[in-house]
């Protein structure tokens, strides 16, 4: 099953190294790891996506804890949350696609942040699910570049995560 | 606090006054370019002994037998590059067995990191996975905080090594000194005292139990808490097993003792686990060699108790029922405190059918071997090494067949006594192991169990204990064959013994000779405990024992990998 985890760390050099060697050297999965620092600046927050059965998850938090650096870990998708990604997609806009193009972007609520002579560069941000069905959406010739900075989750309402 | 005020130390300086202020009596290390400011520095005083090792895996090694045999923190002190990647054998090593270690490493000048220097290895990113954790020191103002922090991790919690990075430039800057007196850090909190109610419960169900079981590993030892798990033993009139790593934990000529479980434990001890109905697990981590499949470990229904100081250690292979994180001592002080209380006496009936099962169990005599061979046998050998030497010496081993069979036959009454590598299997620990138990215990008997092929990949260190005058006994078994690589070939690759022959051996009693050592070789079963007699009265002299024993001998019992606990094969069964 799929899981969202939220790691609090400190903000040190290496530490994202830690979170990513744990998780090749015990063979965990990462379908996507997303981390900056806080308002806090000596603190990062990362979120990783990744997915294995309810004894790996259990693994996979205990194991988090153990690292020096980390100082709280939280499975989001135990209870209430919100996650939301960030695309950016370049597509084709010639003349002939362009009308579509623009179309195509309203609907999924994207916004346009550059334009050439035949291509546009569309900002979406959104759940994973969305962003899959814009790309879905597209015919996949249209599509010149993808970046998709993975998930970032929060828990809702009082649900908080805080050193 | 020890500050000097208006002073500056350069970092070479407050290196050696941090060991200092933590008392660190042996620090083994080589010297090479990156850390000569330090060795300059530990010339000037005389406070920290250096032990100058013949190779860096053995000054891990020996750091790691040193804190072992003593419960200190084992301290080695290794240069950049080839010193760093030659130690981490022997990091890994103590990692695997949770050992406090902390280990000093030169680095290049914090100028040239990055850039391909000479001797400049990623000495962080190569040791991250092999230790508690690690630190680059680079600012010279971090440094004695950062020392500090190294031996609070190494020490606290589940311990392990910890490994301390030094740019060389660092070591030549000047700063006030001040070593801090305490650590806290928000990220690092281990629990200490187990909770309160999943205590009450365990001692319920341990009370309740028809047919008890209580596994007790290296975080007995690690803990100190030897005399606790023994008290409840003695209170509860349950069986005990020790883990290879929990050897001593309890002694191991008490009759609740049912010996060594696992893929060489004993047939009574390895059935009573399978069978058992509530089993306590303390300070030991239900690994792959200890209960084989875990599917097949679970066939059996039982309730499961396990203590121990690392959550990640508790249901990781095995599914428990009531877990309890927490230091083993202190978590065991609180089960002998509530079944003091409480007045709840187990059910005598029970326990005694349960204990009549067991000897039935035990009367299978699963360790028995041939007393009437023309050719020595390895386990007469360490049969004799037992007698000779009252059950009381410091005992290190390397790895393989005659690992196992010290385990299986010198029985350890007191912890921290045996000495092995049991997690990572690290041939060629025993020698320098033996080195750090001697400094650790001068003047105590200290015999390193080996075989010809172990002892020949740290036999660098026969140089060092000559320097030191280390009277270690060697008993090497020497079978002329890796032992238990031949084993598993006799057993599953149809006796194709494939490169594990040791060909071209040396002779080890001139060998022994060469290094300035007295060595001597014994062939026939009758002079192996005249030998080792004659051995063990040479206080202020290392023997070299070359005992040429039985090739075909084998491990028993023994589970296959990948099976159940108890479905060993027996010395009777081929």
């Amino acid at each position: 099953m799929r899981h969202i985890i939220s790691v609090l760390l400190e903000n040190e050099a290496g530490a994202l190294s830690r979170v990513s060697g744990l998780f090749s050297a015990r063979a965990y999965n990462i379908e996507s790891l997303t981390v900056a620092p806080t308002e806090d600046a000596s603190m990062s927050r990362m979120t990783i996506v990744t997915t294995g059965s309810e004894e790996v998850i259990e693994q996979i938090t205990k194991q988090l804890n153990k690292l020096v650096e980390v100082v709280k870990v939280v499975d989001l998708s135990q209870a209430e949350h919100i996650e939301r990604e960030l695309m950016l997609i370049k597509v084709r806009a010639g003349a002939k696609e362009r009308e579509d193009m623009k179309r195509m972007a309203d609907i999924f609520r994207g916004r346009i942040i550059d334009v050439s002579d035949n291509t546009y560069t569309i900002e979406l941000t959104g759940a994973g699910q969305k962003l899959d069905a814009f790309i879905h959406a597209l015919d996949s010739g249209a599509i010149i570049e993808t970046v998709r900075t993975g998930a970032s989750g929060i828990g809702r309402g009082n649900r908080i995560l805080r050193a | 606090m020890d500050r000097i005020k208006g002073v500056e130390l350069t970092g070479a300086e407050i290196v050696v006054r941090c060991l200092q202020e933590e008392g660190v009596e042996y620090v083994f290390g080589y010297p090479g370019g990156a850390v000569l400011y330090i060795y300059d520095e530990l010339f000037k005083q005389d406070k920290v002994k250096h032990v100058l090792v013949r190779h860096e895996q053995g000054a891990a090694h020996a750091a790691d037998g040193y804190s072992r045999a003593s419960d200190k923190v084992g301290v080695c002190l290794v240069t950049s590059g080839p010193g760093l990647t030659n130690a981490v054998t022997g990091i890994a090593t103590a990692y695997m067995d949770s050992i406090p270690m902390v280990i000093l490493v030169g680095q290049v000048p914090t100028h040239a990191i990055g850039l391909d220097a000479f001797q400049e290895v990623d000495t962080v990113g190569i040791t991250r996975p092999c230790v508690k954790h690690n630190f680059l020191v680079k600012d010279v103002a971090d440094l004695a905080p950062t020392i500090k922090k190294a031996f609070y991790l190494a020490t606290t919690g589940r311990p392990g090594p910890v490994l301390v990075d030094i740019p060389k430039d660092i070591t030549t800057m000047p700063t006030e000194f001040l070593y801090p007196e305490s650590v806290s850090m928000r990220s690092y909190n281990p629990v200490v005292k187990g909770h309160g109610g999943q205590i009450k419960k365990a001692v319920q169900l341990l009370m309740e139990a028809e047919r008890p079981m209580i596994y007790a590993g290296g975080g007995v030892i690690l803990a100190n808490a030897a005399q606790q798990l023994t008290d409840l033993v003695r209170l509860t009139g349950h069986p005990v097993t020790n883990t290879l790593m929990g050897l001593g934990g309890y002694p191991g000529t008490d009759k609740q003792f049912l010996g060594m479980l696992g893929m060489h434990g004993t047939y009574e001890a390895n059935m009573a686990m399978q069978n058992c109905d509530v089993l306590l697990a303390i300070g030991a981590r239900f690994d792959d060699r200890v209960i084989g499949n875990p599917e097949h470990f679970g066939q059996n229904p039982r309730k499961i108790i396990h203590i121990d100081i690392d959550p990640s250690s508790i249901s990781k292979r095995v599914k428990v029922d009531v877990p309890i994180v927490g230091n083993v001592s202190e978590v065991l002080d609180e089960f002998l405190r509530l079944i003091r209380a409480g007045g709840q006496k187990p059910d005598a009936a029970k326990l005694k059918a349960w204990w009549k099962t067991i000897e039935e169990w035990r009367g299978k005599d699963c360790l028995k071997y041939d007393h009437a061979s023309k050719i020595i046998k390895p386990q007469f050998v360490v049969e004799k090494l037992y007698e000779v030497t009252g059950g009381d010496a410091f005992v290190t081993s390397d790895v393989g067949q005659h690992q196992m069979w010290a385990a299986q036959f010198y029985k350890f009454d007191k912890p921290r006594r045996w000495i092995n590598s049991g997690g990572l299997g690290t041939m060629g620990f025993g020698l320098p192991a033996a080195m750090g138990a001697q400094m650790a215990n001068p003047g105590a008997t200290v015999a390193c169990v080996t075989g010809e092929s172990s002892i020949q990949m740290c036999l660098q260190e026969l140089s060092t204990c000559k320097q030191y005058r280390l009277p270690i006994k060697i008993v090497s078994l020497n079978n002329k064959y890796m032992g238990m690589v031949r084993q598993w070939q006799e057993f599953f690759h149809g006796n194709r013994y494939s490169e594990s022959y040791m060909d071209a051996l040396p002779d080890f009693v001139k060998l022994a000779e060469g290094y300035g050592h007295r060595g001597v070789q014994i062939t026939k079963p009758e002079d192996v405990e005249p030998a080792l007699r004659d051995a063990f009265k040479r206080k202020n002299e290392l023997v070299f024992m070359d005992f040429l024993t039985d090739p075909t001998e084998n491990v028993f019992p023994m589970i296959p990998g990948g099976k159940g606990i108890s479905e060993m094969i027996l010395s009777e069964d081929l």
